[in-house]
This record gives C-alpha cells, structure tokens and sequence, in this order.
C-alpha cells in the first residue's frame, strides 16, 4: 500500500507538471496520504472572477475541487486505473477571502468495481470554515482500449 | 442602435478570470450563446488530450451567470449557491459553446440549466444546474 502511495505521490505531481491547466493555476499536490489529497492554488489576481471585490472566480475553486477529487481516487485504488468525472456537485458556501490561497482537501470514501466516490472541501485558512464543499463520482478504466491522442480522432456518431 | 451584447461582454471584459480563460458571448436576437476557444492552457489531460473538467463546469457557470446579467439585468454579478455538472463526453480540442436555460427566477434565488457541445449540438459534452443569489436590481 505504502509503495502504491510512493508510486501515486510520483504520479499525482507528473500529473501536475504535465497538466497545462494545472501549471497555469500554478496548483500544487501539498499533502497525498490514505486519507486522500490536498491541493493549492496560490492567488493571483488574473484568477479574480469579482473585480469589485477581488474575490477569486468560483470556476477556479471548481477546478480545483475536481482536480483533487481526482487525485483522491488515486489514494483510494490499490493499482493505477485511468478515471474520468461523472458528475460533481458544489455549495458554494462563502467568498474566499481575497489575497489567500485556496486549499483543497478531497477524500475517496467509496470504491466499487466502476465508480470512485468522493467528498472534497475547499477552504482558505481553516477546513472546518470551508468556502466550498464537493461530492463527486467517478468513472474508472475510463480510457480502457483508448491510445494516445484518442481525442484528436474523428468520432463516429451513435446511430 | 444600442448593441444588447453590450453589457455583458463588458461584464465579461471585467473579469480576469474569465480573460484568462478566454471565454467570449455572442448573440442571436436574445438568445445568447457562450464561446470558449480552445487554447492549450484549459488542457487538463495532455495525454488524450483533454479540456479539464474544471474549466468546462466554470465556463458553464459564467455563461449562466452572463445569462442572468442579460436577461435579468442585474446590477450586480449573482452570486452562485450551488452547482450539479454532469459530464457526458471528454472535451476534445475544439471550440466549446455553451447555452442556458433560465429556469425560474424568484426574489432572490434563480435555477439556470446550462449544456456545453463542441461540434455537434445534439452531442453535448457536458450539463450544469445551478442556483445563484440574485439582487434585485435597484430603483
């Protein structure tokens, strides 16, 4: 278990550094333990989504509940399976607070042959005052027979 | 002539997050369809490659939030209570448009459906529901 957490820590900042969104938040993988994921994205005002106030758009707390729902699943599987969002529900609680960075702590609580369940909060100094909480689910062996660059391929439409 | 888009896209030229994104609105008499370029800074997964699940439901979000601007005419931006986004298909590296749907509109809580498609409106990539606090605008 510990060599599959080692293997996912490796993995979850590779998929960081090889994310172009994630490189763009400048988000960070903080914390990977069998309890889950915490993930960081720093302020920066090109992220504000309220110029009136300066308050960092919901769209970037989306992102980044997602992210590190995904990075849960992974603590949650004992062998690497590729994994897609199904669906993900936010409250949206309160603003963050402007100037602070937004954390993200995601724990997988539920894993069954095809689908991960997920709970995340989003918080700024303090996780029991969250500014936002998530539930998710996700697929797993999402891209089973699916290559490389799979999405640059034409689709065939279902009939 | 005023142009109706008008106030929203300076709504949206206002929002830093939303020029990072690069997201842009058009309209077709009043019905309004949200733009997204693809650029490789919203790829979440280079491998596929695929647009991150995260920028897909944050574009839905400000397209129901410049909705709401357009057709409410809000003073200020409302603010979101909660969201439900359902992914369908991955986003591929396509242009994404999205459209939504004002459900109801109460004194202070609004329901606004939003579905995101890349090359085929009958295939939508992806669906928002969500709940924003409105204000009623003043005087």
């Amino acid at each position: 278990m510990s060599d599959h957490l080692d293997a996912m820590r490796n993995f979850v900042q590779a998929m960081n550094q090889g994310s172009p969104h994630a490189i763009a938040l400048k988000m960070e993988t903080v914390a990977l333990d069998r309890e889950g994921a915490t993930l960081r994205v720093p302020y920066d005002e090109k992220l504000i989504g309220d110029p009136e106030t300066g308050v960092i758009a919901g769209g970037v707390v989306t992102t980044l509940l997602d992210h590190a729902c995904g990075q849960a699943v992974h603590t949650g599987l004992t062998e690497f399976k590729t994994i897609a969002t199904l669906d993900l529900r936010i409250d949206y609680m309160r603003p963050a607070e402007p100037g602070k960075d937004i954390y993200a702590r995601a724990h997988c609580y539920k894993v069954t042959r095809s689908v991960a369940f997920v709970r995340a909060v989003a918080y700024d100094d303090n996780p029991d005052d969250p500014v936002a909480a998530a539930q998710a689910a996700f697929m797993l062996d999402s891209s089973s027979g699916r290559g490389f660059g799979a999405n640059l391929k034409d689709r065939k439409p279902r009939k | 002539m005023s142009d109706p888009s008008e106030p929203v896209s300076a709504m949206l030229a206002r929002i830093p997050y939303a020029q990072f994104l690069g997201m842009k609105i058009e309209l077709a008499g009043d019905e309004m369809t949200a733009v997204l370029p693809f650029g490789n800074h919203i790829v979440g997964n280079p491998t596929l490659p695929a647009i991150h699940g995260g920028v897909l439901g944050a574009f839905m979000e400000m397209t129901a939030l410049a909705q709401l601007l357009l057709t409410e005419g809000q003073a200020r931006q409302p603010r979101v209570i909660d969201v439900s986004i359902e992914y369908l298909r991955s986003g591929r590296p396509l242009t994404t448009y999205a459209r939504a749907e004002i459900k109801k509109v109460g004194r202070r809580i609004a329901n606004v459906h939003v579905e995101a498609w890349q090359d085929r409106r009958a295939a939508p990539i992806a669906a928002l529901r969500g709940h924003f606090l409105v204000t009623p605008t003043e005087g």
